[in-house]
């Protein structure tokens, strides 16, 4: 376990975290970058695929583009895009290759936003739909109203499947010398010096857990059904949401398509 | 394999330097030994993965049904790792598995139990109580109820799981390339250090339709083995 030791060395040495090409430095560009990249995402993801949901068309597309975005290996579209007319220079704070990282993330968010909103839209059950219709709302009022907040776990979930997906490119993205912290992992297997490699992978893992437990945490702050015992929908007296938590962090269907524990009404 | 790159004959071929077109007859032509181990390496990978990562699913699976207790546990155990980038999990096996193909392998196996153990999981509960007990009271031994009808009756939900961890591991075997076994992948990894279009291209060319050929051929698989479902689905 001498590489362990070794890992351990470069991590608690505080010359590696700080200065140019410090980890510091390498973990607030990914940073940077998996927020701007996911915030892009949502900009052009959400409008359409809410829209789509609320129409109840092009079902087709926004289902299979999540089947197609795990088909296309995220390290060719980075070799691609960065091989190719976007892939020169630096993109300013977001560092070398910035461009091509940030086109290729904001690539491989939109699959799990879109199909996540498009099914959260279309399982708002028919009879609330109609109810809300009947009620005399018009097709506007009906998505702010009633489809946006009973489709908000849902999304809030595809956004937490989008984030974890664009840590793990943006960690990628190292491999055709792109920004961020995987550099560190492809400095040191590339050039064998294996303990810092592995410091590199243990900060960038470490880094996506609290970043899921953050996203978990908003999930369950998004859940409008949070406070509601899993027996009894109708009281809301409870709103503080100690009382009978249906998910709970980690084991929630992030699936899209996936049934929601919500309460038998 | 030390194939020089300056062309046997005058004019320099479409994947030379000077030339470096993305497609070209002649890389395909001259390379293709390269390409295709390459090509059965990352196969080999793949499949290895996947099949390890059932192996473990079922297991798994059985126990988080047989004890509810458990099953929050080992669900979310498979989604954490899911969340650890291929790219730190890879370095993170190596002090256990060194730099061998067994780092990938297993670093895949894991990616897929988050998708097959919910899978699995999901299968099993698909299966209709009435039919349990009816074989129950044929006399069915647990073992025999397993192999017999719950797990025929799981394969629709279970294959479902399979051909989403085999396209994604197939996609995600190129990041092996760190550990010098990413199949495909490899070839990416020199591609892009040395600028070289024509491998990059043909790469990513192959590792789709590679996940595409899989995926197919494990919807047929599905079909042949569960011929019951074959009125009922599109």
């Amino acid at each position: 376990m001498n590489l362990l030791g070794d890992a351990w060395a470069y991590l608690v040495d505080g010359a590696n975290w700080t200065g140019t090409g410090g980890m510091l430095e390498l973990l607030v560009q990914q940073l940077l970058l998996t927020v701007t990249a996911l915030a892009l995402a949502l900009a052009i993801g959400l409008p359409i695929a809410l829209w789509l949901g609320h129409l109840g068309r092009g079902g087709f597309l926004a289902i299979n583009i999540s089947n197609m975005g795990r088909a296309i290996p995220t390290f060719a579209v980075l070799v691609l895009l960065s091989v190719g007319p976007v892939g020169v220079g630096t993109l300013g704070p977001y560092g070398r290759a910035g461009l091509a990282t940030l086109i290729a993330l904001v690539l491989f968010a939109l699959p799990p936003i879109i199909t996540n909103a498009y099914v959260a839209v279309r399982e708002v059950p028919p009879e609330i739909r109609e109810a809300a219709r009947g009620m005399g709302m018009r097709g506007g009022q009906v998505f702010r109203r009633v489809e946006a907040p009973l489709a908000l776990p849902l999304v809030v979930a595809g956004i937490r499947l989008a984030l974890v997906q664009v840590w793990a490119t943006a960690t990628i993205a190292a491999l055709v010398a792109g920004p961020g912290l995987g550099r560190v992992i492809t400095d040191g297997f590339y050039r064998s010096d294996y303990g810092k490699g592995l410091a590199g992978a243990i900060v960038v893992a470490l880094v996506a857990l609290v970043l899921e437990l953050l996203a978990a945490l908003l999930q369950r702050v998004a859940d409008p059904m949070r406070a509601v015992g899993a027996e009894d929908a109708c009281d809301s007296a409870s709103d503080d949401g100690s009382a009978a938590t249906v998910p709970s962090t980690l084991d929630d269907t992030a699936e899209a398509g996936a049934p929601r524990p919500t309460g038998h009404a | 394999m030390a194939v020089t790159l300056l062309a046997q004959s005058a004019e320099p071929s479409c994947y030379s330097r000077t030339v470096n077109e993305w497609i070209c007859a002649d890389y395909l032509i001259d390379r293709h030994p390269e390409l295709v181990d390459a090509t059965v390496q990352h196969l080999g990978i793949t499949v290895v993965s996947v099949l390890a990562g059932l192996l473990l699913a079922l297991p798994l699976a059985l126990t988080a049904r047989r004890y509810p207790r458990l099953e929050s546990s080992i669900l979310g155990f498979s989604t954490a790792l899911y969340t650890i980038p291929s790219l730190a999990l890879f370095p993170l096996l190596v002090p256990f598995t060194g730099l061998s193909p067994l780092t990938v392998v297993v670093g895949l196996a894991l990616y897929s139990l988050t998708i097959l153990v919910r899978n699995a999981l999901e299968g099993f509960r698909a299966v209709p109580d009435e039919v349990r007990e009816s074989a129950v009271g044929l006399g069915y031994s647990p073992l025999r109820l397993l192999f017999r009808i719950e797990l025929p009756l799981a394969i629709p939900v279970l294959m479902a799981g399979l051909r989403v961890a085999t396209v994604s591991t197939v996609a995600l075997t190129t990041v092996g390339a760190i550990v010098s076994y990413g199949g495909l992948g490899n070839l990416l990894a020199s591609g892009v250090q040395q600028d070289f279009k024509a491998q990059i291209l043909a790469a990513s060319v192959i590792c789709v339709v590679l996940a595409v050929l899989l995926d197919a051929l494990l919807l047929t698989t599905q079909r042949v083995l569960t011929p019951w479902t074959r009125g009922r689905t599109a």
